[in-house]
């Protein structure tokens, strides 16, 4: 089976290219993109602030146990419904710096659309670094699990 | 040829990832990892190629047969940087796909 998100990030390049075919309708894809409850919903974060206009911004933060755990923000560029979001985006308190995101909204068919997001980096080290969260995040599951079992057994 | 995405696309197969699973314990001819599935033989030797291609798996020379081994190191490749990535976007665009498809039907 075909994988449905796809990543390239080319070796020496600070930019990578994710995309995804989704069985949904343009209109519903970018409605997930454009309304906040429904950004809250499928992004798991709080939308402090979503001025969809070209020169607009927005703030997302996400709380954990009282605990302010995920700020990120940025300034949207220009605003197309249904074809288009050129924004920035900004994860607080991460070493990944700002990031330019091209984001495409394509029609398959009347039940299916694509959206493409390219991501530009502030340098090729900005790309590893944001890279690399995911791969630490899931390491220190891994690790976390590791040491329950170990607890468990003392 | 970027080969990392190729490994990428060899573990993207269900069939491929059971060959490998099927090889992580012993080393097998492609006639007995035949036996293990319903699918046509050549299909079978058509993963075996590519999985070979992009070096999961080694051939080795015993005799009048040849043997599949499994590639840990290769393995361990697929574990690096890009792959969680992708897993935490494709687990959010699932989450997408699921809000909206509840959205479209209330």
């Amino acid at each position: 089976m075909e994988q449905k998100t796809k990543i390239k990030a080319e070796d020496g390049r600070q930019e990578l290219v994710i995309t995804r075919e989704f069985d949904l309708p343009l209109e519903l894809l970018f409605k997930a993109y454009s309304e906040t409850e429904l950004v809250e919903q499928w992004m798991g974060t709080k939308v402090i602030k979503l001025e969809n206009k070209n020169h607009g911004s927005y703030q997302f933060e996400t709380s954990y146990n009282g605990n302010v755990v995920f700020k990120a923000n940025g300034t949207i560029h220009e605003f197309v419904p249904n074809q288009k979001i050129i924004r920035t985006f900004e994860m607080e308190n991460a070493p990944i710096g700002v990031q330019l995101e091209f984001l495409e909204f394509e029609k398959l068919n009347d039940d299916t659309s694509r959206l493409t997001i390219q991501i530009i980096y502030k340098s090729e080290k900005h790309r590893a670094e944001q890279l690399k969260l995911p791969f630490a995040t899931g390491l220190n599951m891994a690790h976390d699990k590791l040491q329950e079992l170990l607890t468990n057994l003392e | 040829m970027n080969l990392r995405r190729d490994v990428f696309q060899a573990i993207a197969d269900p069939t491929r990832r059971a060959i490998l699973l099927l090889l992580t314990t012993q080393s097998m001819t492609a006639g007995a990892i035949a036996s293990n599935f319903d699918t046509a033989r050549p299909t079978v030797s058509k993963h075996l190629q590519i999985l070979t291609e992009c070096e999961l798996l080694k051939q080795e020379q015993q005799g009048r047969e040849i043997y599949y081994h499994f590639n840990p190191n290769k393995m361990k490749e697929i574990a690096d940087f890009i792959e969680p990535f992708r897993q935490m976007w494709d687990t959010k665009f699932n989450k997408l796909e699921a809000v909206m498809k509840k959205y479209k039907n209330k």
